[in-house]
């Protein structure tokens, strides 16, 4: 059905476009839910290292507020979810998660011979590279090109985004980033590139290349457009750039896209000055924009199908520093949401801080472990083509 | 149907080059390529001028204090140490757009556009701008010399020093990471050593570091002096030993040779040819002037398969519309801005890898950006997208500033260009064939562009408009993003 939309999409709007349709396949364009089953992820990347130790608060650990007489967060203040553990105070969305069973916390996630550069570790992130290794693509571009050999249009994966990121870009084939589907369609709806589009006739490797991703981009600017005014939501967003973002990304959902992976960011939480005001401000924008968010999956019954997760390119040092903020540091938790987790909770033990490397937190579990868990698991896929090596899988889902 | 004496007079230009100038056009019929390339080498080969926009702002904050680990030390305050990078950050830009400008405007062509891959070769991202100020020097003026002096320039300078940690390696604590870079992306590339090699040749850059003027300085107490194997060599090394020793190597010409033929000529190699330029330049002593030369003036580099083949990279495309049209630019942020969201900022390279380049540089939003560029320079239209932050810049920056230098740098009309100077180039060509003139003199690909499409969205008001609007529309093309 795809296949045929691309054709006549392609002819003019979808007004007159949807009158040329022959009635059996008007059928199937009526708002169809799509079944249940069909498994997104949605990654928020946390940008310039969020502070893990004040997301995640160990409330009854003597170092961690011996280390940060400023800037600790008192076990009164935090959402307490165990006797040892509280959420910072702006996620009272997240508390109600995780009351519910919807949220997983996995601690101390990192990687060998940590990177404190901001770029280079998200590059580390985004390629799942070793420390020592240089990889032109991401992982979910890797999963583009596993899946979608011979696809017609790269929105099997989505970056919310003026911009796309390195984790998106694959060998063959890489996602598609956009802000806003009606600013894409308008930008991309010029007469002047779809006249070349059409009047291109197959030649040298290189140009071909160029005229394949701009025949997607142009064809997928019309099927996104379209599908995000099929199930226009009814839900009130907040009305921040991660409210707008995760809007977009749930009218897609709701959608018969063929979307499984999106991506949206938000930052910067680069604290190293003043950081309660930074993190309850990026804190609040989160809570506010995932509560609409899981409120709106909930009643249109697809959170089952959903797994958001959250990273940052590193966690921070244990110890303040002198300007009530912290410095780089290196592993960090991750939060996992969604109707389908299969531990609950916080999942493993929150770092210890009487044994640090150098002042910050060792890692216990590599990221690429949480990536071929989600890229198997959850999306079906193979993992170790695409990770380039077998990582063990892990049992939140 | 044989390639046209116009066609590879730009193919030199662009890939030797910066591409043509609109006021070339009527030149590039009649002369030959071995004339242009003397051209080009004449003009490059006085020594450059150093491009100096940069005061050492570190020097005045710890004046008296000579050593690195002694200013580390020192107590300053946060609001100093901010401020001195916030400078930092500010005169990067400064030195972003002065060498634009010259990559523009030089005579120099062929120095500029050899000092870029050596750039992208010896890729190093630090904040310093003093540093990368002098790195950059030591760039431009040994892009034609000797590898050799090139290759221990750039590894003596502060700014590879630091971005590569040599000032933490140590006799007690060896530090890997500089001699292993050295080894993997600047000389033999990967597999021709072992992982025994790089150990000891990082005993032996042990003590090589700088101060805070940017000078090198050898820390002869930090220096492991003890007996070092590499390469199956054995002695007492320094660091300059092992320049020496990785020099001696035939795969560090031939690692070199195939990295300047994928960048000039074509993304393919030929091994054969490889092989032969290899051995060559190896034989000449690392020199890299005649290394170009036995690539720009054979037949081969004319060769159909390497013309029109190669995606241009941002700087490429950018400088390569500057340097045909002239052009008054008016916002340097603009800029700026077109190279972050393209994905390619001058003196900040991805890693030490340099930028992947090639197919690397498009995905939709930068191949739909690309189109839309020469609209955004010429005319009014506003760029209206965002790039991602970078927090090794921005260091938390303030987000009004942020979006106020953004909103700055998106006005539209950023660069206004002379008409009428180029419709003069034009002045002898009749309407009905100012197309395809127009074509030829700015497409390189071997598929020409259908002229009625074309013709279609052409502003026909009257001739200058005509004009005007053919090369902008022309720029517009997934053609012209080849060279």
């Amino acid at each position: 059905m795809v296949i045929k939309r691309k054709q006549f999409l392609q002819i003019g709007s979808l007004a007159t476009a949807s009158f040329m349709l022959p009635k059996f396949l008007k059928a199937f364009e009526k708002p169809a839910i799509v079944p249940p089953g069909n498994k997104v992820v949605i990654v928020i990347q946390f940008s310039g290292g969020n502070d893990g130790l004040n997301t995640v608060i160990p409330v009854r650990n003597d170092i961690y507020y011996k280390e940060r007489p400023r800037i600790g967060i008192a076990k009164d203040k935090s959402l307490l979810l165990t006797d040892e553990v509280g959420l910072n105070p702006a996620l009272e969305a997240f508390k109600g998660l995780y009351d519910e069973g919807n949220l997983s916390i996995l601690n101390s996630v990192g990687y060998p011979n940590p990177d404190r550069s901001h770029f280079r570790s998200m590059d580390i992130w985004h390629t799942a590279s070793e420390s020592s290794e240089y990889l032109n693509t991401g992982w979910i571009g890797r999963y583009l090109d596993a899946q979608c050999k011979g696809c017609d249009k790269p929105t099997l994966a989505l970056e919310v985004d003026d911009v796309l990121s390195l984790a998106l870009k694959g060998e063959q084939n890489k996602a598609l980033a956009f802000k806003d589907p009606k600013r894409l369609f308008t930008s991309s709806n010029e007469k002047f590139y779809k006249d070349l589009n059409a009047s291109h006739v197959k030649s040298e490797e290189s140009i071909d290349y160029l005229y394949k991703t701009m025949s997607e981009t142009l064809s997928s600017a019309d099927y996104i457009y379209q599908q995000s005014k099929l199930h226009p939501t009814n839900q009130t967003y907040p009305s921040t750039a991660l409210g707008k973002d995760l809007k977009t990304i749930a009218s897609l959902i709701l959608s018969d896209i063929n979307t499984k992976v999106y991506y949206v960011s938000l930052g910067s939480f680069d604290t190293h000055i003043n950081q309660e005001v930074t993190q309850k401000r990026l804190f609040t924008e989160l809570n506010d924009a995932v509560k609409a968010f899981t409120t709106d999956l909930k009643k249109n019954n697809r959170f089952e199908d959903v797994l958001m997760m959250t990273f940052s390119e590193f966690g921070r040092r244990v110890a303040q520093n002198a300007s009530g903020g912290t410095d780089h540091g290196t592993a960090n938790n991750m939060f996992f949401i969604g109707g389908g987790l299969k531990q609950k909770g916080v999942i493993n033990a929150l770092p210890d801080l009487a044994d640090l490397n150098e002042g910050d937190l060792k890692y216990n579990v590599d990221f690429k472990n949480v990536y071929a868990t989600v890229l198997n698991k959850w999306l079906g896929a193979d993992d170790k083509m695409i990770l380039g090596n077998k990582f063990e899988k892990l049992n939140f889902i | 149907m044989p390639l046209s004496n116009r066609i590879k007079n730009q193919h030199l230009l662009w890939r030797s080059a910066f591409g043509p100038m609109a006021e070339n056009v009527a030149e590039l019929d009649t002369l030959s390529q071995k004339q242009l390339w003397g051209l080009l080498v004449k003009t490059s080969s006085s020594s450059p001028v150093k491009i100096d926009v940069v005061q050492n702002l570190v020097d005045g904050f710890f004046k008296g204090v000579k050593d690195v680990v002694e200013m580390q030390k020192k107590e300053i305050d946060a609001a100093k140490r901010k401020k001195i990078r916030e400078q930092s950050r500010e005169d990067l830009k400064n030195l972003n757009i002065r060498w634009l400008d010259e990559m523009i405007n030089s005579e120099a062509q062929l120095r500029e556009k050899v000092a870029l891959f050596w750039h992208g070769h010896f890729a190093c991202r630090v904040v310093n701008s003093f540093f990368q100020q002098e790195l950059l020097d030591v760039v431009r003026a040994n892009a034609l010399g000797s590898f050799k002096d090139l290759l221990r320039g750039v590894s003596k300078s502060a700014a590879m020093l630091q971005f590569l940690n040599n000032q933490q390696n140590k006799k007690q604590h060896p530090n890997e990471n500089f001699a292993r870079e050295v080894m993997e992306l600047f000389t033999l590339g990967r597999g021709n050593y072992t992982e025994n090699d790089i150990k000891e040749a990082a005993r032996a850059f042990t003590g090589w570091g700088y101060n805070v003027g940017g000078d090198f300085v050898f820390r002869k107490n930090q220096h492991d002096t003890g007996t070092k194997t590499v390469l199956g060599k054995t002695g007492n090394f320094d660091g300059d030993d092992i320049i020496d020793i990785l020099l001696e190597q035939k795969k560090t010409a031939l690692f070199i040779t195939k990295k300047i033929y994928k960048f000039f000529v074509n993304e393919n190699i030929d091994a054969e040819k490889v092989d032969w330029l290899g051995n060559r330049f190896f034989q000449s002593g690392y020199n890299i002037k005649n290394l170009l030369e036995d690539i720009f003036i054979s037949d081969w580099f004319y060769a159909e398969k390497n013309i029109g083949t190669k995606i241009k990279s941002p700087i490429e495309l950018l400088a390569g519309i500057r340097r045909f049209l002239p052009m008054q630019m008016n916002n340097d942020q603009a800029q700026l801005l077109f190279q972050r969201t393209l994905g390619q900022v001058l003196f900040y390279p991805p890693n030490v890898a340099g930028w992947p380049g090639d197919k690397n540089w498009i995905d939709s939003t930068t191949l739909m950006l690309r189109l839309r560029i020469p609209q955004i320079l010429t005319a009014n239209e506003v760029l209206n997208i965002r790039p991602k932050d970078d927090d090794d810049v921005m260091m938390g920056q303030m987000i009004e500033a942020k979006i106020k230098k953004i909103k700055e740098a998106t006005k539209g009309g950023i660069g206004v260009v002379d008409w009428g100077l180029v419709n003069k180039v034009y002045a002898s060509t009749s309407r009905e064939n100012l197309l395809a003139k127009i074509s030829e003199t700015l497409l390189q690909t071997k598929n020409k562009l259908n002229i009625t499409v074309l013709g279609k969205h052409i502003n026909n008001e009257s001739r200058e408009n005509y004009i005007k609007s053919a090369i902008v529309n022309t720029m517009s093309t997934p053609e012209y993003q080849l060279c």
